[in-house]
């Protein structure tokens, strides 16, 4: 299925606009309904906009995969209107290039496997049973992946929050979504004892770090790191790419494992 | 071919919270000193407020040498080994200090004296069976004015709780005595904070705010503490967090007796026929040089200044520099960081800024700060919440088995309690053992082809039973607080950390020990070994602020016994 009939069915308006969006399997809407003729399609069809290392499929699969673990619904818009997918893709051209062929051969996986216990790809299922087949492969209990279906789940998992919750300058949490789901109130480089009392109500400021002027744009480095918990694999050094204002290359530190200094 | 440099007094090997408090009093003295570090300078405009820099894929900087001699780890000499991803430290002139939490305690009394005082008190059976713990070769009062002068010299901000024997119980009450308070007062509270703090009065226990090398208040003209909460793996975008590269290592700079070069990768310490160290050999770009110097200050943290001392292989010294009686890597231990408590509290705790160092402490489980007569352990831990959170780090709370770890169900929980949950950072005594130590890796290398460290360590049952004891406490504590619901995190492993102590312990016995009781090689006179790496015992506390104090007083000795060591 091409990634303009899968919006066409949901009713979407394409990744790049960050407009309220109808979930993927949520029935078909007007817009499926009244398909245009394919010349005015063609006119009237979304843009996609680049990828830089996916495949349109790939890309098409994985947005799908964000938006199921963290969805679009009365609390709010999710991974899909962050565009965490977009931050994967770019990532994995720089900061997460040693997960590369680990995406590659997982998405492979994933769809053989989507194909063979449900009989239909990943994008033609309804949410109730994408979100079975994501148990099986957040389970380990998913044939055919090399290693542990569970590996591919949590690295997916692990990105797909940093795509929401990370600053926008890397190209998720779009609108600051991610920041205004979890009441984070921003960036700010300088906050009063007001600000750390209890119940004090901070308005969000909607900042990236590098709206101040006085920072450098980030250069990074190093291997890419598994999700939390898993084993550190070694990946290239000094893998430095320049792009976006940015240079990076990806190493994971585990937060919150109370490395202390 | 190597390139012969003009000889200097000393080098210094590493620029980091160590060494880059050594240059100073030596170079004051009228010695000039090189100082080779592996990275270079950063700046303030290099430290943006950004998790996915800082926290997720580290830090930025031109020179990678410590990632690429990452330590490998196994728990004992039969098990597998692993390698971890990273490695802890940070090369940059100031080091780890660029991006460390700052907390700079002092060590407790009985740190200090732990076999002595033990076998006093509950008799010599209940020092662990296998440990090689010994008492240090002096006691908190030798060290305590070098305390002092860290402490104003860099910046450190706190409370007292011991002004020469008078109890403040504002601050430790169970710290030694000190001359002076603190150059600055603590680093501020917070709501939750204060709620913590009145919750453990409640259970009888001393609350108090932790020292920090962080500015409270404007000092030495640099700014105050913005609380904008990138502490943690951040560097400081107002220069208010004191490591060297900002107090100590220009004021040597000043004196025009300090010639600091970057980017210079050490491959060996070289020697003589007799034994005396001549110079060190580093690469920088590809380029050898070799520098001459009458002494060697070896500052490098506690993996390095073992794996340097066994590379620096010479006829003097077949299994290595300084270790003829087969010391380096012994006593190695670090620090049983794990094991922390996390909360769930019923109610928002406004922790999105802060900082580690911003918090307060429990001191009444740590050390031998409590009867341990009908115990079968020595020691405890320090117990220390924090204001420190960040939004990826948030929304990758767990989710105490309320929900699955993603979808509709989660999403409406991480939405609910982002902002609710707490972890305890508990900082436990762990000793040294006849069977953890550190060498070199048989098959692992780093780029130019040298073996890497090889860490052999594992906790034992004394750390187990601190951390039980320890998790207790701070559970009791939480829900004393009102948290709904805390949860016991695992113990880890004993891998490469921030807190690694030994490999080249100091002590009066040259036959257990590398380093005499000043800090110099008992086989090399003219090398010194600065770091966490000369320290036998870890007490219940980060380990930076000691390990500048021990720096300081043995560039002093050398400063002062010039001719003896360098002759």
């Amino acid at each position: 299925m091409s990634r303009r009939d899968l919006l066409k069915r949901a009713g979407m308006a394409g990744a790049a606009m960050t407009i309220p969006l109808t979930p993927v399997g949520g029935g078909d809407s007007a817009a499926a309904t009244t398909a245009p003729a394919p010349a005015e399609a063609l006119q009237a069809a979304p843009r996609r906009e680049p990828i830089e290392n996916l495949t349109a499929s790939e890309a098409d699969l994985l947005e799908a995969i964000c938006a199921r673990i963290i969805p679009s619904d009365a609390n709010g818009p999710g991974a899909r209107e962050a565009r965490a997918a977009h931050f994967i893709d770019r990532a994995l051209g720089g900061a997460l290039a040693s997960s590369k062929p680990a995406y590659t051969a997982g998405f492979a996986a994933f769809d053989r496997y989507c194909r063979s216990s449900r009989g239909k790809p990943f994008l033609e299922l309804n949410e109730r049973d994408q979100d079975s087949v994501l148990i099986d492969v957040e389970t380990g209990s998913a044939t055919g992946f090399q290693g542990s279906s569970a590996a591919f789940f949590a690295m997916v998992r692990t990105h797909t929050l940093q795509g929401t919750f990370g600053d926008p300058y890397y190209g998720g949490n779009a609108n600051f979504v991610g920041w205004d789901l979890i009441g984070y109130p921003g960036v700010r480089t300088n906050v009063s004892a007001d600000d750390q009392r209890l119940g004090a109500k901070l308005a969000p400021n909607h900042k990236s770090a590098y709206d101040t002027e006085m920072f450098t744009k980030a250069v990074a480095r190093g291997p890419d790191g598994p999700p939390e918990g898993g084993r550190h694999m070694d990946g290239p050094a000094n893998r430095l790419r320049q792009g976006f204002g940015a240079q990076e290359a990806g190493h994971h530190i585990v937060e919150g494992k109370n490395h202390g200094h | 071919m190597a390139t012969k440099l003009k000889p200097t007094d000393v080098v210094v090997i590493g620029l980091g919270a160590a060494g880059g408090v050594a240059v100073l009093p030596l170079t004051q003295a009228g010695i000039d000193v090189v100082g080779l570090e592996a990275g270079t300078w950063l700046t303030r405009r290099d430290f943006a407020p950004d998790e996915i820099r800082n926290n997720v894929r580290d830090w930025p900087q031109s020179v990678q040498k410590a990632q690429q001699e990452v330590p490998t780890h196994r728990v004992n000499a039969k098990a597998n080994t692993t390698r971890a991803g990273s490695h802890p430290m940070m090369n940059a002139v100031g080091g780890t200090t660029l991006h460390y939490w700052a907390q700079s305690w002092r060590l407790n009394p009985w740190d200090f004296k732990v076999v002595s005082d033990t076998t006093r008190r509950y008799g010599a059976a209940r020092v662990p069976k296998g440990s090689t713990v010994e008492d240090w070769p002096f006691g908190l009062d030798e060290l305590e004015g070098y305390y002092d002068k860290v402490e104003y010299e860099t910046g450190v901000s706190g409370q007292a709780g011991n002004i020469k024997g008078a109890i403040d119980p504002r601050g430790n009450i169970f710290e030694g005595p000190r001359a002076r308070p603190y150059p600055m007062p603590p680093l501020r509270s917070t709501g939750f904070i204060d709620l913590m703090a009145a919750a453990a009065r409640g259970l009888g226990w001393h609350p108090f705010a932790g020292p920090a090398s962080i500015n409270s208040r404007p000092y030495q003209n640099r700014s105050a503490c913005m609380y904008h909460g990138f502490c943690n793996k951040g560097g400081c975008h107002v220069d208010a967090k004191n490591g060297p590269h900002l107090t100590t290592i220009p004021r040597a700079q000043e004196t025009g007796r300090l010639k600091v070069v970057t980017r210079a990768h050490v491959t060996s310490i070289d020697t003589d026929d007799q034994g005396r160290v001549t110079g060190v050999t580093y690469v920088t770009d590809g380029q050898e040089f070799i520098q001459p110097a009458k002494a060697v200050l070896l500052a490098s943290y506690t993996y390095e200044n073992s794996r340097l001392l066994l590379l620096s292989k010479s006829k003097a010294f077949p299994n290595g520099l300084s270790n003829n009686h087969g010391q380096v890597g012994r006593h190695y231990f670090s620090h049983a960081q794990g094991a922390g408590v996390t909360a769930l509290f019923p109610f928002n705790i406004n922790a999105w800024y802060g900082l580690p160092a911003q918090g307060v402490a429990v001191d009444n489980f740590a050390d031998d700060n409590y009867d341990h007569g009908g115990l079968d352990y020595i020691g405890g831990g320090n117990l220390w919440v924090m204001s420190d959170r960040r939004p990826i780090s948030a929304a990758s709370m767990g989710t105490f088995g309320r929900t699955p770890a993603w979808g509709k169900e989660w999403k409406a929980f991480i939405k609910e309690n982002a902002d609710r949950t707490n972890t305890a950072y508990i900082q436990k005594t762990t000793l040294p053992y006849e069977d953890n130590f550190l060498d070199l890796d048989p098959t692992v290398k780093d780029p130019l082809g040298f073996p890497v460290c090889r860490i052999t360590a594992d906790y034992k049952d004394n750390e187990r039973k601190v951390a039980a004891h320890t998790q207790e406490r701070m559970t009791e504590w939480y829900k004393a607080a009102g948290a709904g619901a805390t949860q016991a995190n695992p113990l880890g492993t004993m891998g490469p950390t921030t807190h690694a102590y030994g490999g080249t312990r100091m002590g009066t016995n040259p036959e257990t020990n590398v380093v005499n009781a000043w800090g110099f090689s008992h086989e090399v006179p003219n090398l010194g070994v600065l770091g966490a790496s000369v320290m036998g015992t870890s007490g219940a506390r980060n380990p930076t602020l000691t390990a500048q104090a021990l720096a300081w007083r043995t560039a002093e000795y050398l400063a002062k016994n010039w001719k003896s060591v360098t002759s």
